[in-house]
């Protein structure tokens, strides 16, 4: 019996994980090239809410809906949406030089309340649920036969949909990216020293938007995925401060990933299985307040931020120039 | 090769800092954005949901200012978001990033809340004192923390203060959890015996009037906060140390000014002005305790401040502004809910504005200048 809610634990913990990761995983790549992006949260609303609408209008409008649009909606709407917030923080932080926590708070606030506002508007339903199945049941297809046939290795390993493996796939071509490749070392120069990177030609200006529009646009897309891997292809305009609250989680955990994508893979499980205790310790017997094992995450992501610090060990720290401005001309 | 290196063209213009642009012009500037802002969001309206200018707008005022009980609610969510900012103006005044205003107001509320829910037995006035006690402390060591770490090993006071922020919220939600047992929700606290709450001071002397008003006590106990902050930044020795730090570690090093020392007294300040915060809504306002507590104007605050350049009045100014659209939002999506407008339409109209606003603070410190014409420059 434990067995088994021990695997439905983790096959919990892993479901959100997966998302978290890749919300991460954009945030990471922001943070990489210096910019602290605090509007990880609202990022990821705005993805959710336009790649859910647009799925849900192509569904309800067409008999027969294509499982190829459907993708290609969801993640290309939400993928669109999301760059377009990246290119707002870009141009406000990056080419105007206004405070990046500041502007960061205020995509976040302006992001959320965008979010809520066109699910309102255009699904017309301000308190009711509203589910896709069509988009679901093609979005978290899972991999035939490895998914059913091998028992406890099925279970645990092969039991999500496909998105789950794509997002892990990505964390591998972003390490790839950022240390076996010319860019990845540039973008890693500018978030480290950016006046050093700019005397060595680096086009600073260039790399610090790319990164903040391919970073917002996983963060997006992260959004949809949460929305489908996560709350079962349901949406309903409540659920917005929940994605929210998803959102500073992903960023808490870029922190506790020590800034490497390889640590987003175990860590985002670390946060999955605080996250699911509520519902897990109690099946076992367990009687231990859920709130402060769901304070776990931050409190431990504190301890990683003092411990980094302590050892004063550069291998392990932020990009040395995060959340500074750069201005060529002030040096 | 340098032949090609000539040929490229100048870019089309470069960016200059100014020195010192005067203050009338630089509120021209952020007047302008904010006219453009009202613009832009009139348009929004009209595309939206069809409602012209001059009926949303005076839709928006009606609902900020339109009756009293309007008026009075605008006034208290704008003095919640007031004394949040106002707590954290010294902290930004400092450049240091304290984004756990939320967490801080959360923790001076919970223990305010702790005091008032076990210790009813307590004279009024020790009770009141021990409520101010704790939530200070509690909210000054949610200050202290993430200070102590910058201070001594250079932690990024950014991430641990929004880390300390959803502590404060679990901590918040697992007192909550447990008074609350087996209700559904947990429900006004002292409901009958009014304990710890401002209307028990005057209980006795039941009229009605603005002495015996919460609200209008809780508005002025801030605006006192506001006036005092104003000073401690302007005129004493302290806010003159804080200044000194917030322009280079180094030159305040130089000055004999000891860093840690007012990094660590300056968080502890604005921590536990936060907490107090808590603590004045939990006793006049909400009378309970919820991980809402600070409606996320925790967050909104560090917007304030940093838009009011460490200005408490223009703070005043900018929380009723803030707060005004929100209100006038709410009534919008009562009257107009059925063409798809929502109270949510306020955080993008109110993030817009922001957005625009800060925008000009570009142009207020920085000019473009243009590149010149092929011709000037071979005269030159």
């Amino acid at each position: 019996m434990t067995v088994d809610i021990l695997i439905g634990w983790l096959q919990q913990a892993i479901r959100f994980a997966a998302f978290i990761m890749l919300a991460s995983l954009g945030e990471l790549l922001i943070e990489k090239s210096g910019s602290l992006n605090l509007g990880t949260p609202g990022t990821m609303c705005v993805g959710a809410a336009a790649g859910f609408i647009s799925v849900f209008y192509y569904c309800n409008s067409t008999e027969d809906p294509n499982a190829a649009i459907i993708i290609l909606l969801a993640l290309g709407v939400s993928f669109v949406a999301a760059t377009f917030m990246g290119v707002l923080f870009g141009f406000f932080t990056i080419s105007l030089r206004i405070n990046q926590n500041v502007v960061g708070l205020v995509m976040t606030m302006f992001g959320c309340g965008l979010a809520e506002f066109l699910s309102v508007y255009f699904i017309k339903s301000e308190s009711g649920n509203v589910r896709c199945q069509e988009a679901y049941d093609v979005l978290t297809a899972k991999i035939p036969f490895l998914s059913d046939k091998l028992g406890y290795v099925s279970d645990i390993l092969f039991s999500y949909g496909f998105m789950v493996y794509a997002t892990i796939a990505l964390i591998v071509g972003m390490m790839i990216f950022l240390y076996r490749t010319r860019a990845g070392l540039n973008l890693r120069a500018v978030g480290e020293n950016p006046g050093t990177a700019d005397a060595a030609g680096i086009n600073v200006t260039g790399y610090k938007y790319a990164a903040a529009c391919v970073g917002s646009g996983l963060i997006g897309m992260a959004g949809i995925f949460c929305v489908m891997e996560f709350k079962s292809g349901a949406w309903a305009t409540a659920d917005v401060p929940a994605i929210e609250a998803f959102g500073w989680l992903a960023v808490a955990l870029v922190i506790f990933a020590l800034w490497k994508p390889i640590n987003l893979l175990w860590g985002a499980v670390v946060f999955g299985v605080c996250y699911w205790a509520e519902s897990y310790l109690p099946q076992m017997g367990i009687v231990i307040s859920t709130d402060i094992v769901q304070m776990l995450p931050y409190v431990i992501t504190i301890l990683v931020l003092i411990v980094v610090n302590l050892r004063k060990n550069k291998e392990n720290q932020g990009p040395a120039s995060l959340g500074l401005p750069y201005f060529r001309e002030e040096r | 090769m340098s032949n090609q290196m000539t040929k490229k063209r100048e870019p089309l213009f470069h960016i200059v800092r100014r020195d010192n642009m005067p203050m009338l012009a630089a509120w021209g500037y952020r007047i302008g954005a904010f006219v453009l802002a009202l613009l832009l969001n009139a348009v929004f309206v009209w595309c939206m949901v069809r409602v012209d200018p001059i009926t949303f707008y005076s839709t928006m005022w009606e609902g900020a200012f339109g009756s009293e009980s309007y008026i009075w609610a605008t006034l208290k969510a704008a003095a919640k978001l007031l004394c949040i900012a106002v707590a954290l103006s010294p902290a930004f005044k400092m450049r240091f990033w304290n984004i756990g205003a939320e967490g801080q107001v959360l923790i001076g509320g919970m223990a305010a809340a702790f005091v008032m829910y076990h210790y009813t037995a307590l004279p009024t006035v020790v009770l009141f004192l021990v409520m101010i006690i704790a939530s200070i402390i509690a909210g000054g060591i949610w200050g202290f923390l993430p200070a102590f770490f910058k201070a001594k090993m250079n932690a990024n006071e950014t991430l641990f203060t929004l880390m300390m922020n959803y502590i404060a919220m679990n901590v918040v939600d697992y007192f909550y959890d447990k008074w609350r047992g087996f209700r559904s929700a947990l429900g006004i606290l002292n409901q009958n015996t009014k304990i710890g709450w401002f209307a028990s001071i005057w209980k006795d002397n039941d009229t009605d009037g603005l002495m015996t008003n919460e609200d209008f006590w809780f508005i002025v106990v801030i605006l006192v906060i506001m006036t005092l902050m104003f000073f401690y930044l302007k005129l004493t020795k302290q806010g003159y140390e804080i200044s000194v730090v917030g322009e280079s570690h180094n030159m305040a090093r130089y000055a004999g000014i000891s860093v840690n020392k007012v990094i660590l007294r300056t968080m502890i300040l604005s921590g536990a002005i936060c907490g107090f915060c808590g603590f004045l809504v939990v006793s006049s306002q909400s009378h309970t305790i919820s991980s809402g507590l600070a409606s996320g104007y925790g967050f909104t605050a560090i917007i304030v401040a940093w838009l009011s350049k460490f200005n408490t009045f223009t703070m005043a100014g900018v929380s009723l502004l803030i707060v005004a659209l929100e209100k006038g939002s709410a009534l919008m999506a009562n009257t107009y809910g059925m063409r798809g407008f929502s109270s949510s339409a306020a955080d993008v109209m109110v993030g817009a504005m922001l957005l625009l606003i800060i925008g000009s603070e570009f142009f207020i410190n920085y000019k473009l200048m243009f590149r010149k014409k092929d011709k000037e420059v071979q005269a030159a």
